[in-house]
């Protein structure tokens, strides 16, 4: 079941919401669809999912259009809207039962709502409400609803958006664990999130892709610089430090860690545990501070 | 379609705007028919022409405010995005909506034939009421009801907020109901203008179905005001694609 946008594009009066985007997805990959507020993550989904019609360009699932088989399409897909709207009226097992039928789920409906309560932890808020729920709880009804026709792509908008830490790491899992063998493109403006649930990053600022690439590839220490954070137990002068071949800067830290910036490709820990050993410096930390995704995703779309 | 259906029939009747409206349109023209200005115990004629004549008038502000939500709430909450991506086809979610609004209708039509009842017996003698025109009476009511309905659906399409929504449909009623036999009465439309006029209001067509003779015109008429607002209804929802 394989995503595939081809300069699909999207413009809202003189605004180009979305510009020419094309990637592919290929079937069992889930994929973090990154960018600030405003960079046409929603637009994109909601094109896919046929909500609005794209002003050019293509995108076909599974080799279906999107817009000439829509309803096959629609059939392929479970959908999680950015902001989980919800019958706030009806109860959590009524409002499954109603989203089962919309699927013609016909004589499975009432086995599949049972299970999707099960699968999601509702079985304790099942006879509430939706609008008597928590977030984390609505999360999941929304999350349950896009899954119950176990459809082959999940498009997630904003998943986990106003979670707290714990419901959070709850939804991520259950994202996780029902994502298998699923399709998945999920759209956040959390780091953290795509590193821990995805394949991969598609970074989007102002409509326009900026990086498609595996998570390792965006964080993998490519760049010339590295951080590193040291701690010896004996007190290190900065000149000592500055002496080691490929530090650049040393700033000193409570106690006696010390900050370095390098400008060395390759392993320095190596390099610092020579000098340790040569200088008799009891090293007791050495940590090599990775670029995270935050860093990456500031220095791609913070550039004008 | 049926899905969506059961969802607002449930949804009317799982809370208070069904019994509400039901009520509420019983009571009034119960009232007018029984006992306000002597009802018709004291007319001394069996007929049941007060009921015809306030009905519509009830319904005009009652499906507005039945239809209001149908589609204004779903704006409001984003669940609009949430129906209109699952594999239903437009027209699905509209027909499904108005066929719910419209049995609410004649929901609250049916128990009045408790009334006609009641005033073919009492009548001397018994059965002394002209029932072809009750039954033509309850035609029309039905095309009229249904023509609001359709003209309600089609305004809550247009507004995220329901009082908007209400007022508009209410107005849009009101003008398709009256307006067109108001013009018809300016001098200047004197000359034989005035009859078409009168003909592309909903009164014209309901007084005359009233009669008893169900006119193939009439019922094309009441057919083509609820297709044409169907039909608005559905370009409003695919306007967001544009």
């Amino acid at each position: 079941m394989s995503i595939k946008l081809s300069n699909l594009t999207k413009i809202y009066g003189t605004q180009k919401a979305v510009d020419n985007i094309s990637f592919e997805i290929p079937t069992g990959q889930i994929v973090g669809f990154l960018g600030p507020n405003g960079a046409g993550k929603s637009t994109t989904m909601k094109m896919l999912t046929g909500f609005i019609s794209a002003t050019s360009g293509t995108a076909t699932i599974n080799g279906l259009d999107i817009e000439k088989d829509a309803l096959e399409v629609r059939k392929l897909i479970g959908y999680l809207p950015e902001n989980n709207p919800q019958y706030t009226d009806m109860y959590v097992a009524e409002y499954l039962q109603f989203v089962a039928s919309v699927y013609k789920l016909g004589t499975n409906a009432y086995k599949k709502v049972e299970e999707m309560i099960a699968l999601t932890g509702l079985t304790p808020e099942r006879k509430k409400k939706i609008g008597q729920l928590s977030k984390g709880y609505r999360q999941r009804v929304g999350i349950a609803q896009a899954m119950i026709h176990d459809p082959k792509v999940l498009i997630l908008d904003e998943p986990t958006s106003g979670l707290d830490p714990n419901q959070l790491v709850d939804i991520r899992n259950l994202i996780i664990q029902l994502g298998k063998q699923k399709t998945v493109i999920l759209s956040t403006h959390i780091m953290q999130e795509v590193q821990a649930m995805c394949d991969r990053a598609i970074i989007i600022n102002k409509g326009v892709i900026v990086a498609d690439n595996s998570i390792d590839a965006l964080t993998s220490s490519d760049r010339k610089r590295q951080e590193l954070e040291v701690e010896f137990v004996e007190r290190v002068s900065k000149n000592e430090l500055m002496s080691i071949d490929g530090v650049i800067e040393a700033h000193e830290q409570k106690g006696n860690a010390w900050r370095l910036m390098t400008d060395k490709k390759g392993d320095m820990r190596v390099t610092l545990f020579e000098f340790a050993k040569n200088k008799n410096y009891t090293l007791i930390k050495i940590q090599v501070q990775e670029q995270n995704m935050e860093d990456v995703f500031k220095e791609l779309t913070q550039k004008k | 379609m049926i899905a969506i259906f059961r969802k607002e029939l449930n949804h009317f009747f799982s809370s208070l705007i069904g019994y509400l409206s039901i009520g509420i349109f019983l009571l009034i023209t119960g009232s007018l028919l029984w006992f306000f200005n002597g009802g018709v115990l004291d007319y001394g004629y069996a007929t049941l022409e007060s009921l015809f004549n306030l009905a519509p008038v009830v319904f005009l502000i009652l499906i507005p405010a039945v239809t209001m939500r149908s589609f204004s709430e779903e704006k409001n909450m984003g669940t609009l995005e949430l129906l209109m991506t699952k594999p239903l086809r437009d027209i699905d979610v509209i027909l499904g909506k108005y066929l719910a609004a419209l049995v609410l209708v004649v929901f609250s039509i049916l128990p009045t034939l408790i009334y006609f009842y009641s005033v073919y017996k009492l009548g001397a003698p018994v059965g002394n009421i002209d029932t072809g025109g009750v039954w033509g009476s309850y035609i029309g009511l039905l095309f009229l009801g249904a023509s609001f309905t359709a003209i309600g659906v089609f305004c809550s399409t247009l507004s995220s907020n329901q009082i908007v929504a209400f007022i508009l449909s209410a107005t849009i009623c009101a003008a398709v109901y009256w307006l067109f036999d108001i013009i018809a009465d300016f001098p200047l439309f004197a000359d034989g203008l005035d009859y078409f006029i009168q003909q592309l209001g909903i009164n014209a067509h309901y007084k005359s179905i009233s009669r008893g003779i169900v006119d193939t015109r009439d019922i094309i008429y009441f057919l083509s005001v609820i297709v044409l607002f169907l039909g608005g209804t559905k370009t409003v929802l695919e306007s967001r694609k544009w």
